[in-house]
């Protein structure tokens, strides 16, 4: 097989027919169109242009899962025919060029928008969801704090509710999108200590007291990363998602779908590291030989393979859970472990494949080796999915 | 007005395509296959001029093999109404001739207003098989098109022509071929995805037009382009102009 192995491995799984083929098809036209030429002008800008999420609402990608009376394709079951593993095919497919800021960002509402849907009053939604499946609006998720993004239960931003309103003071960091964003999902402690005093709200970055500073970073370059400062922010209280002190459930529900993405979006990246350090192997010569032809070489691409094989199989199980109802959180919890340990190898030994090339800047392999740390920390680092996963699991 | 639109599934743009080992053609084993890019802006052209009002049916065909109905699928799913797949065996390639025949049996059948194929398939680069269509009707054609502006009993074809662009008015029916500036496709989303699966597609073969597809080409050999030689590095505009000058091509 001379193909690449990103047109191949949905060929031989039951989870993917020609509806799943389309959308890869009209995903891929889409990146190269819109996105491949400008991978190096957005890196450089640390932003996406807002134009970009109007041209994705358009293509059909934002609204992708989303239910059809807020603009979206429809969601599973209903109307649409839409399954879990069209977000699968969609979500490598944006993975393609090979730079991880560029999803990130466009997809905030990936991880900003569903407790919204899930726990949000009629108003909420109404409000908000369509304009953001439009492109018209970016909306982040705020749960990571200057103080800690582990441990979400003892997060400190605070919002007293003051007649009709909420008051918030507080901070944030590394939020994606944080500096472009219009609405903020924001986790803040409403209640006492714990996880009994989390709730969710509906943040507009517009209003006073607001104030958001850029982080330069080693990688994602193309998002946008901020710290945000709350000053005695009135919210009303209407902004509200889902009950007061009931967030935490919402933020733990939401991460499941998170990880799941983003081990998707690690198993791509994996497969561009593997393409292209096969492609480096057949053509480099060394001692008068291709590199390919070499042992040490083929092992490392065969167990590049390997890994990616199983992190497929596991993606696509825990995206039947989802699709059939049964879904655990530790299964996801030990995903995204398995999906960013194989990108953090393949990135590793495509970087050893391809010599001294894989150090200078430009290459795809060379971006995603500065992009294996955000995928193994950010949504759940590994050390805290292990530790969910264990107590997950009754240990 | 009917607007007829052949599509051709061809090997994807994005892919290296890597030629067979005894040089008998290139690979096709295990590679992404896409709508050729000329018959997408084709069917763009067509869904627009329908949504102007200036038409009320499109219906694609493709001449290729079974699979070829999943190019048909996205073009029902940009927009097009119903689709007709020409069935031959999976490694024929029928060539541009035989196309615009079987072509020219199913314009007679459906009376199309304008015939809208794309300047050429990506795969072949023939760049004859609209031509050869229009010829064999005796039809007026506008090939190269840049714009196209629909107006009762004729089409008025802005034409890309080296230097510039050249306008011809063709009463109808015609035959328009799409150039790569003409607009920019739409993309497929998964709703219309789904509601493509349920246009109508009609499954014929070459002999139901009673066309013979037997190749009148011999291929003798198809080999890799030659890799490109190493440059040179100039350290100044001096030096590089001194090298042209040597080479002598200034
Ligand atoms: C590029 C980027 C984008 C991000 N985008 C967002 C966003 O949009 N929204 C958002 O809310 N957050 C975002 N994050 C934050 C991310 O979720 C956090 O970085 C992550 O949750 C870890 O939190 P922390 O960085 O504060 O590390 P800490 O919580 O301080 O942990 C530091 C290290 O200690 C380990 N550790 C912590 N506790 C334990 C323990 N009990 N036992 C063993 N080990 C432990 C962790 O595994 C980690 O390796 C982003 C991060 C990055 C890098
Ligand atoms: C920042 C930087 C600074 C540098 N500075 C200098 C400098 O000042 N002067 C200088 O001369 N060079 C310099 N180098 C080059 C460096 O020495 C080479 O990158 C190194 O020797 C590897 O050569 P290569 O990159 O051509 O990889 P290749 O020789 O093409 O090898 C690619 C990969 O294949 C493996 N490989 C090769 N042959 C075999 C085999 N037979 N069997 C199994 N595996 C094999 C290698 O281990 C490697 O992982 C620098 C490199 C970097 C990144």
């Amino acid at each position: 097989m001379t193909a690449p192995l990103f047109d191949q491995w949905r060929a031989r799984s039951p989870h993917y027919d020609d509806s799943h083929e389309a959308v890869c098809d009209s995903v891929r036209a889409f990146v190269t169109r819109e996105i491949m030429p400008h991978v190096a002008e957005w890196e450089a800008a640390g932003e996406l242009p807002r134009e970009l999420h109007r041209k994705a609402a358009a293509a059909g990608v934002l609204g992708l899962g989303y239910p059809q009376e807020y603009g979206g394709s429809g969601t599973i079951g209903h109307d649409g025919g839409f399954d879990i593993f069209h977000s699968l095919v969609q979500s490598e497919e944006l993975c393609r060029p090979g730079a991880g800021g560029i999803p990130a960002s466009l997809q905030t509402h990936g991880i900003g928008l569903p407790p919204i849907l899930a726990t949000g009053s009629e108003e909420l939604k109404r409000r908000i969801a369509p304009q953001v499946l439009a492109g018209e609006k970016v909306i982040c998720l705020g749960i990571t704090e200057p103080g800690g993004g582990s441990d979400v239960a003892n997060l400190r931003t605070r919002a007293e509710r003051r007649g009709s309103s909420y008051f918030v003071n507080g901070a944030k960091t590394l939020i994606t999108s944080g500096m472009r964003a219009d609405y903020i999902t924001l986790a803040v402690r409403t209640g006492g200590a714990g996880i009994g005093g989390v709730s969710l709200l509906l943040v507009e970055t517009e209003r006073a007291g607001v104030s958001r500073t850029r982080l330069d970073k080693m990688g994602w370059l193309a998002s946008d990363t901020a710290t945000i400062h709350f000053d005695d922010v009135e919210v009303p209280a209407e902004n509200l998602i889902g009950p007061e002190n009931a967030g935490f459930g919402a933020i733990m529900r939401n991460f499941n779908g998170e990880r799941l993405g983003m081990a998707q979006q690690a198993a791509a990246y994996a497969r561009l590291c593997y393409e292209d350090a096969l492609d480096w192997a057949r053509q480099r010569e060394t001692f008068g030989k291709p590199l390919v032809t070499r042992q040490a070489i083929r092992h490392k691409l065969a167990r590049m393979l390997q890994m990616i094989h199983a992190t497929q199989a596991m993606i696509d199980r825990a995206a039947w859970t989802v699709k059939t109802g049964c879904a655990f959180p530790g299964d996801f919890a030990l995903l995204k472990v398995q999906a960013t340990q194989t990108m953090e190898y393949c990135a590793r030994e495509a970087c050893q494949i391809l010599g001294g090339a894989s150090f200078v800047r430009g290459g795809r392999v060379e971006r995603i080796y500065r992009e294996v740390r955000v995928m193994a920390i950010g949504g759940g680092s590994e050390e805290i999915m292990y530790d969910l996963a264990s107590r997950q699991f009754g240990f | 007005m009917k607007i007829l639109v052949p599509v051709k599934r061809v090997i994807d743009y994005n892919v290296k395509p890597r030629v067979k080992a005894d040089g008998s053609g290139v690979d096709l084993a295990n590679v992404k296959m896409s709508m050729n890019p000329f018959d997408e802006i084709a069917v763009e052209e067509a869904i627009r001029i329908r949504e102007a009002g200036k038409a009320e049916e499109i219906v694609v065909v493709s001449v290729g093999p079974t699979k070829a109905q999943e190019t048909l699928r996205t073009a029902l799913a940009m927009g097009a109404d119903r689709a007709i797949l020409v069935q031959v065996e999976d490694d024929v390639d029928v060539e541009p001739l035989a196309v615009a025949k079987i072509l020219k049996a199913i314009a007679e059948q459906e009376n199309p207003g304008i015939v809208m194929l794309g300047k050429q398939s990506i795969s072949d680069d023939s760049n004859q098989t609209g031509q050869m269509l229009a010829a064999l009707m005796g039809r007026p054609q506008g090939t190269f098109a840049n714009t196209v502006e629909v107006d009762g009993d004729s089409v008025t074809v802005k034409r890309e022509i080296d230097g510039g662009l050249e306008t011809v008015k063709l009463s109808l029916p015609a035959i328009v071929t799409t150039d790569l500036r003409l607009n920019e496709p739409r993309y497929a989303s998964l709703p219309n995805i789904m509601k493509a699966k349920q246009k109508p597609l009609e499954n014929k073969t070459p002999a139901d037009y009673g066309v013979d597809i037997a190749p009148r080409l011999k291929t003798l050999k198809v080999a890799e382009p030659p890799v490109r030689s190493a440059g040179i590095k100039v350290a100044d505009v001096d030096e590089l102009v001194a090298k042209i000058k040597a080479l002598g091509i200034a």
